[in-house]
């Protein structure tokens, strides 16, 4: 079930692989071979080096709530308010950043800098979203 | 290296009544930008086929063709400016840029609005529907419902309260003092509406912490404004202001997503990179500027532009706006004094660079007492540009 | 205020390949392209500090800030208008440096026209309502609106489908000597052209361009900074963009003598301190023959009603044309990246590394697309 009644998103030539790793409840991340600086989102060549050689790392999926706000007006028809949208930084990298919700948490619950950790959930047979929960 | 400092000036300006959501104007957006730049060109003392270019802001669906068929005039130079809410000065910037190139000798920047929210966003769901799905970067962001630059606005704004212990009373001084502003101002949208703070605390929240009277609002209305050599400058009706500085601020992100959720928090932010560009091309500082038009599309971006323009640390915007410093007419650095986004209209920045002419002419609504340098900026938060202006 | 005339260079340029299937995203291409562009002026990606892309945005310009690991950029800006727009990003280019505000700038076209693999393109605006004048009536297409501009030019000066015809010859023969371009490989006669298919009368298929994926671009700068660089520099003489009031709906009536190439035409000779027999080759916005016909006539290279008779006898075909057109093969022949590709083939001919090298190739003139707002751009070793 999606946290909100949203469309899906359209995956394109860089985030193929990021997608395919969410429908595997794999939370992949993209790193220059290179340098191993992590980026997200995708990108073809590394920010850091300029370097073309990239792989897909798995990542832990722990990270901290870096930002967040309680969405209390509805801007599309039939979306469920309040609702959280959170901004976490993943462990692995200082400032690697990740829009996402937590979906297991009142919004009184949310603060900057709760742990959390992602989670996956399985909208279509094809299409799978990963989301946060509460990490202790 | 040579710069384009003071080499170009403003020489006319226009604008139109304003609406909003719920007093709408009847006019449509080409109607406006007409009126806007009809006023713009006889506030020049010019004739229409005196202007021979045209920067637009970037949403605008006025483009050149428009223009020119119904001004009835030839361009040898038009273009529009990017990233949204960044773009309003870089429309005064780069018609700068055109003129001090040789391009054009009369160049219009403006900026028409007259499309309810309610249109967009349901032009959004329509294309989604259409496309089968979120496109793009915005798939980042959009199924988690972030959709909106005021809820990333949201975002920052927790960020910068966590850090810094900024408040919403902090944001609430910014939008009572705006909503003073316009109580001078009788074009302005909400003249004939005051606001105390307790009126902006009880007003109901949007994403928190961000409330309604956070946010600016939808509005119709244009806005035009004409820039030309200052050598042309001086034989024309007005007293010409001086584009004395003018710049873009671009900065990549790192690992950001989507134009939405620009972290505005970082130190050297894109306001930071365009204030240096502004005052090292202008030789002044932040002590230098008399009147702030800093883009208010959210009151915490007005605290974050602030805070990298230098006139205060990063971090303190919130203490800085106590004790009335940003009102008129006494406090030390009246800010937005025609109303701004908040409280004027939301014409994109243009109404903001409109009031700046005016408070260097000495005819403006709220006129801060001899203004001799104003800095104008756009949006906080996206890819940006500023002028400076001074007479 | 001084002039542009001849201070600014094009210090660097490089494209993809052009083909019916990329088989990467308009990113990836844009990327090759652009690092290519700044390797080839013998920079590094750290001096660029502009960036000029196209609207609307399948590339971004911050995307691209971004992977050149830039950290800050003082100057961006998008063309608009495709192929009337994407050559006056240099235009634009030359006013930010010129402003200060930047000392490289980058250029780009991407496009994966041809296999459509692309980031569906998303308005935040509703599109302009003047569409409802010409859309009920079937005129969907650019195609459309190129047959009626034709099939005026006709009536009015007797112009022929043999004559579009010339102009396609001509860039098919130069593709034919240009490995990169997309119909190499596959030579043309009149006949072929007259038995290619009606697609709007008196438009054929072979009077119109080809789509293709592939990426361009090139870096700007100052012709001092330029002449310490690796490239030798092509100088932009001239420059300007051209939109008057007989542009409307997109419709245009090829008798009007004043229209915006003309106009642009004169700013640019102007300019430039030229007139058109100082022009050794041209590149000329190639989507459909006729306009090209049209375009040699606004531009001055014959009168008005004469440029049926202009283009035939191999007037337009190197070696031996008076006026060699579109000598890489143009949108016709080449593949369409939307004017860019005009632009590389000019810097080629200057350079003297084109595939269909004119001799002493001294001053090229690039003209984008008509029925647009357009640009010209004149350029000179």
């Amino acid at each position: 079930m999606p946290y909100l009644p949203m469309p899906l998103p359209l995956p394109y030539e860089e985030s193929k692989g990021f997608w395919a790793g969410c429908k595997r409840h794999e939370l992949l991340i993209e790193r220059c071979m290179d340098c191993h600086v992590y980026r997200h989102p995708p990108i073809p060549v590394c920010p850091e080096c300029q370097s073309w050689n990239k792989e897909w790392v798995k990542v832990s999926g722990n990270g901290k709530v870096e930002g967040f706000t309680i969405v209390t007006r509805a801007l599309f028809p039939g979306l469920p308010v309040p609702y959280n949208v959170v901004r976490v930084e993943l462990e692995e990298q200082k400032g690697l950043l990740i829009i996402g919700n937590v979906i297991d948490c009142s919004p009184e619950e949310i603060s900057v800098g709760m742990p959390v950790k992602v989670t996956f959930e399985d909208i279509t047979p094809d299409r799978t979203l990963y989301y946060f929960k509460k990490a202790e | 290296m040579d710069s384009i400092k003071d080499k170009t000036a403003i020489v006319g300006v226009g604008w139109t009544r304003y609406g909003s959501i719920k007093k709408p104007l009847p006019e449509s957006q080409y109607t406006l930008a007409c009126q806007a730049i009809m006023a713009a060109i006889e506030d020049a003392g010019l004739a229409p086929k005196d202007v021979d270019g045209v920067m637009r802001f970037n949403f605008d669906s006025n483009d050149p063709v428009r223009l020119a068929h119904s001004l009835g005039i030839n361009l040898k130079f038009f273009g529009k400016s990017m990233y949204g809410g960044g773009g309003g000065c870089a429309c005064v910037a780069q018609a700068a840029a055109a003129v001090y190139a040789g391009m054009a000798d009369y160049v219009v920047a403006f900026r028409a609005i007259s499309e309810s929210q309610e249109v967009a966003l349901g032009h959004f769901a329509s294309q989604f529907a259409q496309l089968g799905g979120i496109p793009g970067s915005m798939g980042w962001i959009m199924p988690f419902g972030l959709m909106s630059p005021a809820q990333g606005a949201a975002i920052t704004a927790s960020t910068h309260f966590s850090r810094y212990g900024t408040t919403s009373q902090h944001m609430g001084n910014i939008a009572v003092a705006q909503r003073k502003h316009a109580n001078q101002n009788p074009n302005a949208f909400f003249y004939d509406h005051p606001m105390t703070m307790e009126d902006y605390m009880n007003s109901p929240m949007i994403a928190e912490p961000l409330r309604l009277f956070d946010c600016c609002q939808e509005s119709d209305g244009a806005c035009a404004v004409i820039v030309t050599s200052e050598e042309r400058a001086r034989d024309l009706k007005q007293p010409p202001v001086y584009i004395m500085a003018a710049a873009q601020g671009g900065l990549w992100y790192p690992n950001s997503m989507n134009l939405l959720d620009k972290i505005a928090d970082l130190e050297k932010d894109e306001s930071w990179h365009l204030a240096q560009a502004l005052y090292e091309m202008a030789g002044i500082g932040p002590r230098d500027v008399e009147v702030a038009e800093i883009y208010d599309h959210f009151t915490i971006h007005v605290l974050c532009t602030l805070e990298s323009f230098g006139f205060c640390k990063k971090g303190e915007g919130g203490p800085f706006t106590e004790g009335g410093r940003l009102e008129w007419p006494d406090g030390e650095l009246p800010l937005n004094p025609s109303g701004g986004n908040l409280s004027e209209a939301y014409i994109h920045g243009m109404n903001h660079v409109v009031d700046g002419v005016r408070q260097l002419r000495g005819t403006a609504p709220a006129q801060v007492k001899d203004a001799d340098i104003v800095l104008c900026t756009s949006g906080n938060a996206v890819p940006t540009s500023g002028v400076i202006l001074r007479r | 205020m001084a002039t542009i005339k001849d201070r600014y260079a094009i210090a660097g340029i490089g494209h993809t390949e052009y083909s019916r299937n990329s088989g990467r995203s308009e990113l990836h291409l844009a990327l090759e392209a652009i690092m290519g562009a700044i390797k080839d002026a013998g920079l590094d990606f750290k001096n660029i500090d502009g960036i000029v892309g196209d609207h609307p945005s399948r590339v971004d310009v911050m995307t691209i800030g971004n992977a050149l690991g830039l950290q800050k950029f003082g100057f961006f800006i998008e063309t608009e208008f495709a192929g009337g727009g994407v050559p006056s990003g240099l235009l634009h280019a030359i006013a930010g440096i010129e402003a200060g505000w930047a000392t490289h700038v980058v250029c780009y076209k991407s496009l994966n026209g041809s296999s459509k693999n692309s980031v569906p393109a998303f308005e935040f605006v509703v599109q302009p309502h003047e569409l409802g004048f010409t859309r009920p009536f079937g005129l969907l297409d650019p195609v459309a609106y190129a047959a009626l501009a034709a099939r005026r030019h006709m009536h009015q000066y007797g112009t022929t489908s043999r004559q579009f015809g010339a102009i396609a010859l001509a860039c098919r023969k130069h593709a034919n000597r240009n490995p990169n371009a997309i119909m190499h490989g596959e030579p043309m006669t009149i006949d072929d052209h007259q038995q290619s298919s009606l697609i709007a009368d008196p438009l054929r298929q072979l009077d119109c361009y080809v789509e293709a994926d592939g990426a361009a671009a090139c870096v700007v700068t100052s012709a001092e900074r330029a002449r310490d660089l690796k490239q030798e520099p092509v100088y932009i003489m001239a420059a300007s963009q051209a939109c008057g009031p007989s542009l409307s709906c997109g419709t245009m009536d090829p008798t009007v003598t004043e229209n915006e190439t003309r106009l642009l035409a004169r700013n640019l000779f102007s300019m430039a301190g030229l007139t058109p027999t100082d022009i050794d080759v041209l590149q000329v916005y190639d989507d459909f023959t006729p306009l090209v016909l049209m375009a040699l006539e606004d531009l001055g290279f014959c009168e008005k009603g004469e440029g049926g008779g202009f283009v035939e006898g191999g007037n337009l075909e190197w070696p031996d044309g008076e006026l060699p057109l579109n000598t890489g093969g143009g949108n016709l022949s080449e593949g369409c990246i939307e004017g860019f590709n005009h632009i590389i083939e000019a810097v080629k001919q200057l350079r003297g590394v084109s595939t269909a090298q004119v001799r002493d190739a001294e001053v090229v003139l690039v003209c984008g697309a008509t029925g647009v707002p357009t640009i010209g751009l004149i350029l000179r070793r």
